[in-house]
């Protein structure tokens, strides 16, 4: 028999006291708030799940619900790919691959709100480069007056941020494959294709996997870089989950709505975190069944 | 199927000045087609450069690779068409073991019918058929490791086989099942076989010619025997044979040779002559004579090791500057002598070498 000791629990309450109060307890506060109606800091109602349901039937925000998931499938078809083919053409070593890394870094370097005035003044028309050049090449472009520009300036920002992020995470992800991957692939006679299918890849499940993760929660959590570039707007065609939210909750002080819909925020990122994930650990990795072996 | 000849000197640095710049000295050697070699040397030796310029995963930095004569120096390992097997497992990991095995035809558009035969062949060959569907990845080390092997062989038109220590990760027990298996396809399929290892029984159980390799240089090419009999290089001596061969320091004296304090008679009469030079016999040879006979030296025993099927004695022969070891491997069936007896060793006759600068001259 072996000794059981219940003394050990006493070893991780540390970790259960932080938990508490860095996560647990303001989580129950918000639980607390989403299931009550707060009319002064005096003046409570028990509603129960009242604001769950109203908050549900709200069309702005099933609006910036479908707008946050479109943002966030475009950032990932765009970067990953993007990030992956970067990596590819990176230079593996020398003086080359350490310049390359620091540049392609730079813009992970700029806080979140110096980006949305970058591009901010980029996309101006009148002193901006980007929105001179457009204008000049005969572009009726106008990211505060159209919603698709506003739309697509936004996305072209967070590609230009985030991008470099999905390139490092592969680049070491393709330095981190023997040689003799590459060795035995030019004896197989492999072409660069196969190579890039059947090695490159499958290698790289891991990093894309953090990669993915990261870009998908980012961007649905997105807040500081629309908000400074668009505001929302034009009308609420940028305005996304966490910028409805905070008008709700901050512009508004409706504190029971708002939390409500951050709990129901906080289980759909769980959720799809947690499809994402499974789908990727198992993608390529069954064995095949029947017969036949083609 | 090719007759390889290599003429060539390899340098891993830009402009190489001395010969510790060079990854392979310069050196000139033949694989005649079908043949079994195998490159033996320790880590470090130059081996597996040897091995990837005849493949073509290196460009050596002078000279030439060519097969039955045309020059492939510049060609890839694709048109060379060699199949080279590594030390470490490389499994296409979102594949089948099925899909793994046809690769290398598939990248040559043979057909589909001809490939599911020859997978099919191969995996039979390596026990591995009803291990075709599953993923290669989940396998355990040997498996992938017998996987990159199938893929090595799967082409029945290769120039050659090229292995570079392909057991290493694999049992002992399943290790001596491939080797014998490997043999095996290379009498059924005539292919040409170079197999790189720095296990010495690995070399002489698998390959008719074995090059011994050292420092880039290699030293000596033969057959099990002639390395075993004759080594040409003091380091072959060394290297092969558990344990190596004694050597002793030796000089002539015009009319003899004096080794350990003791003047015997000079086997040819070149020696007899030469100032300095080395005598090296091998422990099987040595053997306990009796007092004053001819070729042996007086001797103390120094240490003595029951190895299992035979002893091993080491005794002290000579003393002050002329000391030297010899070590003598003896039948369970003979007397034995003790630690601190003093015996007679025999050591010069018809299986003694001599060398002079480390090379065999007699």
């Amino acid at each position: 028999m072996k000794p059981v000791n219940q003394k050990a629990w006493l070893l991780i309450l540390p970790v259960i006291l932080c938990v508490a109060f860095s996560a647990i307890v303001p989580l129950m506060t918000v639980v607390n708030y989403s299931v009550q109606d707060i009319i002064s800091p005096e003046r409570r109602v028990f509603v129960g799940t009242e604001w769950f349901k109203w908050v549900m039937r709200d069309e702005d925000l099933q609006g910036a619900l479908l707008r946050q998931i479109g943002f966030s499938l475009s950032v990932l078809i765009v970067e990953i790919p993007l990030g992956i083919a970067l990596a590819l053409s990176m230079p593996a070593k020398g003086w080359r691959s350490s310049a390359v890394l620091v540049t392609v870094a730079i813009s992970l370097l700029i806080p979140w709100n110096v980006v949305g005035t970058i591009w901010q003044i980029y996309g101006r028309t009148d002193i901006g480069l980007l929105g001179a050049t457009l204008a000049g090449l005969g572009f009726d472009y106008n990211y505060t007056g159209h919603s698709l520009d506003a739309w697509l300036t936004v996305l072209a920002m967070d590609v230009w941020h985030w991008t470099p992020l999905v390139a490092l995470l592969c680049y070491a992800g393709l330095r981190a494959i023997p040689d003799a991957y590459y060795q035995a692939a030019r004896i197989d006679g492999a072409s660069k294709f196969a190579v890039f299918r059947f090695i490159q890849l499958p290698k790289l499940r891991g990093v894309l996997m953090i990669a993915v993760l990261l870009r998908f929660m980012d961007s649905f959590m997105i807040y500081t870089e629309p908000f400074v570039l668009t505001g929302g707007g034009p009308g609420n065609s940028t305005t996304f989950l966490s910028q409805y939210l905070t008008q709700k909750a901050v512009g508004q002080f409706d504190l029971g709505p708002a939390a409500a819909f951050s709990l129901i925020y906080f289980l759909i990122i769980l959720l799809l975190c947690f499809v994402l994930y499974n789908w990727m650990q198992r993608v390529g990795t069954q064995d095949k069944s029947g017969a036949g072996h083609e | 199927m090719a007759r390889i000849s290599l003429d060539l000197a390899h340098s891993y640095r830009p402009n190489p000045q001395r010969d510790e710049d060079f990854a392979l000295l310069p050196l000139k050697m033949t694989f005649e087609d079908g043949g079994a070699y195998a490159l033996l040397g320790p880590s470090g030796c130059g081996k597996t450069t040897l091995l990837n310029t005849v493949s073509g995963l290196v460009t050596p930095s002078q000279g030439s690779v060519s097969y039955d004569g045309r020059d492939v120096t510049g060609l890839t390992p694709q048109q060379r068409n060699i199949a080279q097997v590594f030390q470490f497992p490389v499994i296409y990991d979102t594949m089948t073991v099925a899909e793994n095995l046809a690769f290398p035809l598939r990248n040559r558009g043979v057909s589909p019918d001809r490939i599911k035969q020859r997978v099919g062949q191969i995996a039979e060959m390596l026990e591995m058929s009803d291990q075709l569907n599953m993923r290669a990845a989940g396998l355990a080390a040997d498996a992938k490791q017998k996987i990159s092997l199938g893929r090595g062989l799967v082409r029945e038109d290769v120039s050659a086989v090229l292995f570079d220590e392909p057991l290493t990760v694999i049992d002992p027990h399943l290790k001596w099942q491939l080797r014998r298996k490997l043999k095996q396809i290379h009498h059924e399929l005539k292919l040409t076989l170079i197999y790189v290892t720095h296990d010495q029984v690995e070399a002489l159980t698998f390959a008719d010619e074995i090059v011994v390799m050292t420092r880039g240089r290699a030293v000596q090419i033969g057959s099990a025997s002639d390395l075993f009999e004759r080594p040409r290089h003091t380091f072959v001596g060394n290297f092969i044979g558990s344990p190596g061969m004694n050597f002793l320091p030796a000089r002539g004296t015009g009319t003899g040779i004096e080794i350990a304090g003791r003047t015997l008679a000079a086997p040819t009469p070149e020696l007899a002559g030469l100032a300095e030079f080395t005598l090296g016999v091998r422990p099987e040879y040595v053997e306990l004579a009796a007092e004053n006979a001819p070729g042996a030296v007086p001797a103390v025993v120094t240490q003595v090791q029951d190895i299992g099927t035979y002893w091993l004695i080491t005794a002290q022969a000579g003393s002050g500057a002329n000391a030297s070891a010899i070590r003598a491997r003896l039948s369970p069936d003979e007397r034995i002598p003790a630690v601190g007896a003093h015996v007679w060793l025999s050591i010069v006759d018809t299986h003694t070498c001599f060398y002079l600068n480390e090379e065999l001259i007699a």
